[in-house]
């Protein structure tokens, strides 16, 4: 089943630690996000598999925004 | 007059060296720990150059940085100037999607009230009581504004504890919310908040500054730049003046604050017996407001099944964001995926108003 990554907060995309393909354990740091000049960091909400990346480093999100899918 | 009398060296005294001390004190804290840099750096070197001998920079009606102060500080100029620039860079968007959030920003400013009781015991007059008391908002520019009008003999001492304590939020605060919040509170997830929509948003500052200044006209000068800065930036049609009041104006008008703030420390104002308790009272003061944000967020959670994590009740202090930050950090430290930081932006911004209404009653009261 494919359960999507939100961004919990708008931020900057200062890294993402995976590629399509990875397999992630539930917790494991996904997304490093940037807000009021402090890093947040995004965890897995579930085992899974990468399989697309929405969020490009650099990039600016919103809160809720998909960052990517996990199955 | 002989020339060797005309030279500074030999007029310097003991008290003009140790605020040397004290300025570059303020100077490396500033360069190489980074506390507060923008202001305490200018400050430092307000407070060395106006402790050198026979320059003249503090004479009244001649003097450079006693002009500015003057004109800038005294005529109540540049404190506003800065509330417009913070007004720019403010979102109200977490504050007022969860409007309940409001009351531990009001709940912060506990300690200024305290506080004003406790300096009286302590001897300092009904105006110093004031401005010590406001060091408990966290907010450099609103204790400056105040201790221009109240007590301008403290208003070194004021803002330089306030700054200090601004930079500390990281420091102080932790221990006081650990202390009064369980691992489960601190782990409290809190519901996300509704959307806020770009109208919401620009009818805030208008709707805000006519309600609060109807209700503390003495606040006026403080809400009204603030509700500009923040209306420039809702607008979204005036993106030159925004950048203006969150960058250009804004630096301009730190520079002056900071120098002149620093230039007012002369030895003979500072080195006294009761500056040392402004420090003490300023710090009981920020700490009793801590608190009170923590605890309000505990006596609302009684009544309601929507919870809110207590942390950020500390948030209420108007360090921005420093505290809103501190909060987050605790949140995650509890609960990695727990995110309190645009939650905790909702009483962050609120203690900015709060501050600068409890700076407009004490001026109604004692001004």
């Amino acid at each position: 089943m494919a359960e999507e990554v939100l961004a919990p907060l708008a931020g900057k995309v200062l890294s993402v630690a995976v590629k399509v393909g990875d397999t992630v354990e539930e917790d494991d740091e996904l997304v490093v996000l940037e807000a009021m000049k402090m890093e947040t960091v995004v965890y897995a909400p579930a085992d899974g598999t990468v399989t697309a990346i929405q969020a490009q480093v650099g990039q600016q999100v919103e809160e809720d925004d998909p960052l990517m899918t996990l199955e | 007059m002989p020339f060797f009398e005309q030279l500074g060296v030999f007029a310097v005294t003991p008290g003009m060296v140790v605020m040397w001390m004290i300025g570059l004190t303020l100077i490396y804290l500033a360069i190489a720990r980074e506390f507060e840099p923008l202001l305490l750096l200018p400050i430092g070197f307000g407070v060395l150059v106006a402790n050198l001998p026979l320059t003249g920079l503090m004479t009244p009606d001649e003097g450079l940085i006693w002009r500015l102060y003057h004109y800038g500080v005294e005529w109540e100029v540049i404190p506003p100037l800065i509330f417009l620039g913070l007004g720019a860079h403010t979102d109200f968007g977490p504050m007022l999607s969860q409007p309940r959030l409001m009351f531990l920003g009001a709940a912060a400013q506990g300690g200024v009230y305290v506080t004003f009781f406790a300096a009286q015991a302590f001897g300092f007059t009904l105006q110093e009581s004031a401005t010590i008391g406001i060091i408990g908002g966290a907010d450099g520019p609103t204790t400056i504004f105040l201790a221009a009008q109240l007590a301008p003999h403290l208003l070194g001492a004021c803002a330089v504890a306030a700054y200090s304590y601004m930079a500390l939020v990281p420091i102080i605060q932790p221990p006081i919310m650990r202390l009064l919040t369980t691992e489960q509170e601190r782990k409290i997830r809190m519901k996300k908040s509704r959307k806020v929509t770009a109208r919401e948003k620009r009818l805030f500052p208008v709707a805000a500054t006519i309600v609060i200044v109807l209700l503390v006209p003495a606040s006026a000068p403080l809400i009204a730049m603030f509700m500009l800065g923040n209306l420039f930036r809702e607008s979204k049609v005036v993106e030159r003046l925004t950048d203006t009041a969150q960058n250009a104006l804004m630096n301009i008008a730190t520079i002056f604050l900071g120098v002149t703030v620093g230039a007012t420390m002369s030895a003979d104002v500072f080195l006294r017996g009761d500056v040392i308790f402004i420090f003490v009272l300023g710090l009981a003061a920020f700490a009793v407001s801590t608190a009170c944000g923590v605890l309000l967020a505990k006596l609302m959670n009684l009544f309601t099944n929507d919870k809110i994590n207590p942390l950020i009740g500390a948030a209420g202090v108007s360090a921005v964001p420093m505290a809103a930050r501190v909060a987050h950090k605790m949140g995650a430290e509890a609960d990695k995926k727990n995110y309190l930081l645009m939650f905790a932006m909702g009483p962050n911004v609120s203690g900015v108003i709060g501050t600068a209404i409890a700076a407009g009653i004490f001026l109604t009261m004692l001004g």
